[in-house]
């Protein structure tokens, strides 16, 4: 993405892979050649005009972009304030924004050479993004997936299975996604020659933060023009939910450098702040270490071993944050805000409700952001939320929390 | 700089036979035991020691190390322990070096310059920290060097004529080779590729080079020992420690355990030596 001047916040990374502090490539020396091999091929990927159609082709006629620009007219009347829109990733094929990542990659893959691909996935949206483009390129696919999250995902594990990926449960820690992350890893370090690694979110090594925020930085383009078109100006706030931090960064960018935007991230608050091990909220309730290749906002204890955390999302439920989402928390650009399962419960059920549009659990999460944020804002304001994900994935959880399955 | 490493490779060289390096987890099964273990090691026929320092989430340990940390952690391990257990060591040992093996984010977060002057005055010898590549050499690195201990550097099967002068650039104490891409613990599927790899860096460098990963008995000891100035044992020492426990806990046999597999290794290295 080109940036605009010395002070931009658009400039990150620099040439060590560091948004300030975060990030950088803390990764084994057994991975380090493969990493600069595929900084080389992104790079060039970048100013091929031949890969750069191929993504805008696909776009287009296989996930269904743009999506769509949503006035949400009853949530707005229920809300109170500003006019509130949802941008509709969740109309994107496979159901969420994850395709605009790994369409992205699997060419890259291609162009690599590489012959096997591995992912690892939270809810599920990751893995079911990245079987799809394994099989549309005809590429093998094995999906890491916490032993946990397999059974509070299960209508994303079939999904996977059916478009022939391997899903492997892990058992290690407490099956969720950062224990998924570690056994990728190990993985990759074992198949480092044949192996491209199609990490889901804004994390991981350099240039794995840079190079998702770039696949997913059509969203807050979009976001941008749609408004213009819209109401001709510029949003005066967007929203969007942070577990590592795809959807948001994609979100985000395109705005960091109009200050009249504010940004607002909902980060997984599960029981809590207060609760010890209770959520997910790494930059509200943790501290920047290093972990899976980059230095970021970590859930952590005083000896520098990681927690777990926790949320009622899966796709949240992560100890850490793309870094550089840590970056514009530190420097206030964004503001970060713990929502709890409660909160986005409640915003679950209203917004299929009012709008008849179910959200994944982690899009909830931002709604219940926006919930509290719309009403202080006047009516003549607009306020856009990325719908990162539809919720079919989540019915049957939601549906035991709220006892209607008895 | 210490000199403990240098000397002792010097005197394994005299013998003619390639170092035997023992890996043991910090604080695994507990406390009491891992410190047992650490001043058996030496009698036992470990050259030198590297003592893990346990981490939540090993990206590069298999299942062997990966559980020795789990056990150390659960035990109530933390990195003061680990640095206590060198300072009581040297109490009794301040020939054989220790060299501190893990991760990154436990020594960040005690402070890099706080962990370096605790090591130094505990009595540790050099660091291997898996996940700082050359390319990270500013976080840890270059300030170790500074303080005074040995910064070893891991080369892999992936590391390539062009870019092993930056891997071995601020490397010291010797080389660790990791014999595979893969994880501790892992299989070696090629042994004569180790012995040409280990060829290749000898001709980049005058330090030791000691190959690890995949090394589990006294005959693979005799064989990757043929080709090196040391061999390194990490997740069968882990296993047998996991093999002598009784209901989790450490038995009167634990100790045992590890200094039985560690005696058979030192007499894999020293038939390294005949068959040289």
């Amino acid at each position: 993405m080109t940036a605009t001047g010395a002070n931009s916040l658009r400039n990150g990374p620099d040439e060590q892979g560091r948004f300030g502090l975060y990030g950088g490539r803390f990764v084994a020396e057994t991975l380090m050649p493969l990493i600069l091999d595929l900084e080389k091929a992104y790079r060039a990927a970048q100013v091929d005009p031949e890969f750069q159609a191929e993504i805008k082709h696909l776009a287009t006629h296989y996930v269904g972009r743009p999506s769509p620009l949503y006035f949400a007219e009853r949530l707005t009347d229920q809300l109170g304030g500003a006019k509130v829109y949802f941008k509709r990733e969740e109309l994107n094929h496979t159901g969420s924004h994850k395709i605009n990542n790994t369409l992205g990659q699997i060419l890259l893959a291609k162009r690599m050479g590489k012959t096997r691909i591995i992912a690892e996935t939270g809810a599920g949206q990751h893995g079911v993004a990245t079987a799809t483009v394994c099989a549309k390129f005809d590429l093998p696919c094995v999906v890491f997936m916490g032993a946990t999250d397999v059974e509070r995902q299960y209508p994303n594990v079939l999904r996977m299975k059916m478009l022939g990926a391997e899903v492997r449960p892990v058992t290690a820690g407490a099956g969720t996604l950062k224990d998924a992350m570690n056994e990728a890893l190990r993985d990759w370090v074992t198949n480092v020659e044949t192996t491209y690694y199609l990490i889901g979110t804004a994390a991981g090594p350099h240039p794995y933060p840079e190079m998702v925020r770039n696949f997913q930085s059509v969203i807050g383009e979009e976001i941008k023009a749609q408004m213009q078109a819209e109401t001709g100006r510029l949003p005066d706030a967007v929203v969007a939910c942070v577990g590592g931090g795809s959807n948001a960064i994609g979100t985000f960018h395109a705005f960091l450098d109009d200050p009249g935007v504010k940004l607002y991230g909902a980060e997984a608050g599960g029981h809590g702040i207060e609760v010890e091990n209770g959520h997910a909220a790494s930059m509200t309730g943790g501290r920047p270490g290093v972990l899976h290749g980059n230095r970021t906002y970590l859930l952590q204890n005083a000896d520098g071993q990681i927690l777990e955390g926790h949320s009622i999302s899966a796709g949240l439920d992560y100890p850490g944050v793309g870094p550089e989402h840590s970056y514009l928390h530190d420097t206030k650009r964004v503001t970060y805000a713990p929502i709890t399962d409660n909160e986005a419960l409640d915003a679950f059920q209203l917004c299929t409700r009012l709008e008849g549009i179910i959200p994944a659990l982690e899009s909830a999460h931002g709604l219940a952001h926006l919930m509290k944020v719309a009403p202080t804002m006047s009516r003549d304001e607009t306020i856009v939320l990325c719908l990162s994900g539809r919720g079919d994935k989540d019915v049957e959880s939601v549906g035991r929390y709220l006892g209607m399955n008895s | 700089m210490t000199t403990r490493i240098p000397a002792r490779f010097q005197k394994c060289a005299a013998e003619g036979r390639p170092a035997l390096v023992a890996y043991t987890m910090a604080g695994d099964p507990d406390l009491a035991t891992a410190q047992a273990i650490l001043e058996a090691l030496p009698g036992a026929g470990a050259d030198i020691i590297e003592l893990g320092m346990p981490f939540s989430d090993p990206m590069a340990d298999g299942p062997g190390v990966q559980a020795a940390g789990q056990r150390a952690l659960a035990a109530g391990q933390t990195m003061k322990k680990t640095l206590a257990m060198v300072e009581a060591f040297r109490r009794k040992d301040d020939e054989t070096p220790v060299v501190l093996m893990g991760y990154y984010n436990p020594i960040y977060i005690f402070g890099v310059d706080a962990f370096l002057s605790a090591a130094k005055a505990a009595g540790v010898d050099g660091l291997i920290v898996v996940d700082l590549p050359p390319e990270e050499d500013a976080e840890l690195c270059i300030p170790a060097l500074e303080a005074g201990l040995n910064f070893i550097r891991l080369a892999t099967p992936t590391t390539d004529d062009a870019r092993l002068p930056a891997v071995l650039n601020n490397t010291s104490g010797f080389v660790y080779y990791v014999s595979m891409t893969g994880i501790t613990g892992a299989s070696i599927k090629n042994h004569a590729a180790v012995g040409e790899a280990v060829t290749r860096i000898k001709s980049h460098t005058d330090l030791p080079v000691v190959v690890g990963f995949g090394i589990k008995t006294a005959d693979d000891a005799a064989r990757m020992g043929r080709d090196s100035d040391g061999i390194a044992v990490g997740t069968a020492i882990c296993n047998a420690v996991l093999g002598s426990l009784e209901n989790g806990k450490a038995t009167a046999g634990t100790v045992a355990a590890v200094t039985t597999l560690v005696a058979g290794l030192s007499s894999g290295v020293k038939r390294a030596k005949a068959a040289a």
